[in-house]
């Protein structure tokens, strides 16, 4: 850990076709008060989308934000994209409309954080100072 | 009690819009905020109080619940179901790729087919999802942005097909892109093009469909974006005008068109406030389309809406909190005279509406009417001392931002450069924060939660996959019959048309009646526009959440 001379490096994406950002960019704010270094990629992210920005940016952390129910399958494509990218050990978490019944199932795919509508914005950003890689 | 002389006991209270409350209101209040000079009567300029003489006494606000999901024969079975319930109009939900111009088997729309709502590809889905449904009686409206001028041709082609007189078809389609780019983000083309279609669109509309609404501008989506109450009416108007801009430019007369004009907006937060909001935005777009504009008809003047949703009032914590939330936003909009409703489901926080949650809502606005007498008297609260002041400051407010939108360089620059949304995003994150510090109350959330919360479990609306392969084989049936040659021809006209800068709608409608797809039609103006790029921005960290 050398949290003290580098920013922490966030790439937060909006996968798939969802256009709700109020949430993804409220978290990106709350994470540029907390020093962070965040690229956020805007919307309709594909899976190589957010692996090609996650490499570009040397992200320590890759972060989606999701709201209208695909995260199960879109993060079942990319779960083996980012492996193949070397981008594994990377902190990879998720926030949004995600209902309890797939917590586990984020989990499992490697989203150690996951974080369900009405999370705390600096639980957000302790769980990824506490968790980065 | 008076402003120069508050108590020391009482605490200054400012609305979300940033005026100050006081504890008791008197006539000298409502004098010094500019009397009652924009109060008038019913059904008559400026329409503050409503813009019909008798309002809900003749007609009750229509109840138009947002529904579909899954493919058009799940949907078509929810409304008739909604219908045999005593809904009185539709309101169309359509799954992220049609939203997006994209056809069931692009692949991007992977997962995403039906999720959301309606999957549309071709004009068989809008045979499919209208059979049995009286279009005379039920009305039906669309949200639809990105691919509008695709689907309102659909919904016109449908109804021409089932041998009803276009000329006579009522219905709203949303197509308001501009709020796209700014909260919601089912945008296809940049801006300058994307205005050119709703363009199109109006001016078609008023030939070929005139009773028909071709947009609805949503002031709606900015709120939920994070924009205040006053905002939201006046950045809502200043798109409404935009588009009349662009309308007028082409030699189309405002009378001919600005009748048609229609709104959605937001009703959760503060009562009086969201009161005071509608009350004065109908004196104010009434004002500005007789002054600004010169509209001499009364319609053009009018400022209908549908007042509904409040989703971002809605929680996910202690769900059944807002069964109770929805009926205060539905006395709201009763009390605001809309003449639409549509109340955001208690379980829309978790998912897409059961049919249990959609018949409370349903039940919620019925009781309104038939149960507690708002439908029996005609703006009821007006004359109140408070409700007079707040809406003559709400209307200075709204003014202000407006004049203020426009020295900046008009609302169609700050949304292409990306201002509008960092504004509204700074302003989402300053509330985030507040609720997470208890600065400003949410019940359930901030306040009254206990250790163990006491939970129901919500009905979740399954995802069925099947559904979606069904959805990407019907297309490739349609693409099979079809005839291609007219396919071919057709798309071939709605790319030249792009080009060439005439209305869009007459190539289209030709197009979706050759069963052309909407991706396939997307795909040649996306040829010619090209793509929208967002203009990502986190400034507007310093400035107050209210200027």
């Amino acid at each position: 850990m050398n949290s003290t001379t580098r920013k922490i490096k966030v790439v937060l994406a909006k996968p798939g076709l969802d256009g709700h950002d109020q949430g993804a960019k409220v978290v990106v704010r709350a994470m540029l008060d907390a020093g962070f270094d965040v690229h956020y990629t805007g919307l309709r992210q594909s899976p190589q989308q957010v692996v090609d920005a996650a490499l570009r940016h040397d992200a320590d952390v890759i972060a989606l934000s999701s709201m209208a129910g695909s995260h199960l399958p879109f993060c079942t494509r990319l779960k083996p994209m980012l492996e193949q990218a070397g981008l594994g050990d990377r902190l990879w978490v998720i926030g949004g409309n995600l209902p309890a019944q797939d917590h586990d199932a984020l989990r499992e795919l490697g989203f150690s954080g996951v974080f369900q509508t009405g999370s705390r914005l600096d639980a957000i950003c302790d769980f990824i100072r506490a968790n980065r890689s | 009690m008076k402003r120069d002389n508050p108590s020391p006991l009482v605490r200054p209270v400012r609305n979300e819009s940033g005026i100050e409350i006081q504890p008791l209101y008197t006539a000298e209040d409502v004098a010094a905020s500019g009397g009652l000079e924009m109060l008038g009567e019913p059904g008559a300029y400026p329409f503050t109080r409503g813009i019909h003489p008798l309002m809900y006494r003749k007609q009750p606000f229509t109840m138009r619940q947002y529904t579909g999901f899954g493919n058009a024969a799940d949907t078509n079975r929810r409304f008739k179901f909604l219908i045999d319930n005593g809904q009185t109009g539709l309101n169309v939900a359509f799954d992220l790729p049609t939203q997006c111009g994209l056809d069931s088997d692009d692949a991007q729309a992977e997962g995403e087919v039906g999720r959301v709502g309606m999957a549309v590809d071709t004009l068989r889905d809008f045979e499919t999802a209208f059979d049995g449904i009286d279009l005379d009686r039920i009305t039906v409206s669309l949200t639809i942005n990105g691919s509008a001028a695709i689907l309102i041709a659909m919904y016109l082609a449908m109804a021409e097909k089932r041998g009803f007189d276009v000329r006579r078809l009522r219905g709203t389609a949303q197509n308001d892109i501009l709020k796209e780019f700014i909260g919601r983000g089912t945008w296809v083309y940049p801006v300058g093009p994307s205005i050119r279609l709703v363009g199109d669109t109006i001016e078609y509309c008023a030939e070929h469909a005139p009773k028909y609404s071709p947009v609805s501008v949503c002031g709606y989506h900015i709120r939920e974006s994070g924009a205040t109450p006053t905002q939201e009416i006046a950045w809502g108007f200043c798109i409404a005008r935009a588009y009349a801009d662009e309308v007028i430019k082409r030699g189309v007369a405002v009378d001919e068109f600005a009748g048609r004009l229609s709104y959605n907006f937001n009703i959760f937060g503060n009562l009086f406030e969201q009161i005071a909001k509608f009350r004065a935005a109908r004196g104010l777009w009434a004002k500005i389309m007789r002054e600004e504009y010169g509209a001499t008809q009364p319609g053009s003047m009018w400022m209908r809406m549908i007042a509904g949703g409040g989703g971002g009032g809605l929680t996910l914590e202690q769900p059944e909190n807002n069964i109770v939330r929805g009926a205060y936003y539905a006395l709201i909009a009763g009390l605001s005279g809309a003449q639409t409703m549509a109340l955001c489901c208690y379980d829309e926080a978790y998912t897409i509406p059961s049919e249990y949650a959609q018949r409370l809502s349903l039940r919620t606005m019925q009781m309104l009417i038939e149960e507690m007498g708002l439908a029996e008297t005609v703006d009821p609260l007006g004359g109140s001392y408070y409700v007079e002041t707040l809406t003559n400051q709400m209307r200075s407010e709204m003014e202000r931002i407006i004049a203020d939108t426009d020295a900046a360089g008009g609302i169609v620059k700050l949304v292409a450069d990306g201002t509008i949304q960092s504004r509204v995003s700074a302003q989402a994150y300053r509330m985030q924060r507040a609720i997470e510090s208890g600065a400003f109350p949410k019940i359930g959330v901030n306040r009254y939660r206990s250790e163990r919360e006491e939970t129901h479990p919500v009905e979740m609306h399954p995802y069925r996959a099947d559904d979606a392969r069904a959805q990407v084989g019907a297309l490739q049936r349609v693409r099979v019959e079809r005839d291609a040659a007219a396919v071919a021809r057709a798309l071939d006209r709605v790319e030249a048309d792009a080009r060439s800068g005439v209305n869009l709608m007459p190539a289209i409608v030709e197009a979706v009646k050759a069963y052309a797809s909407v991706g396939e039609i997307t795909q040649r103006m996306v040829g010619v526009f090209g793509r929208y790029v967002e203009p990502i921005r986190f400034d507007h960290r310093e400035e107050e959440a209210v200027s």
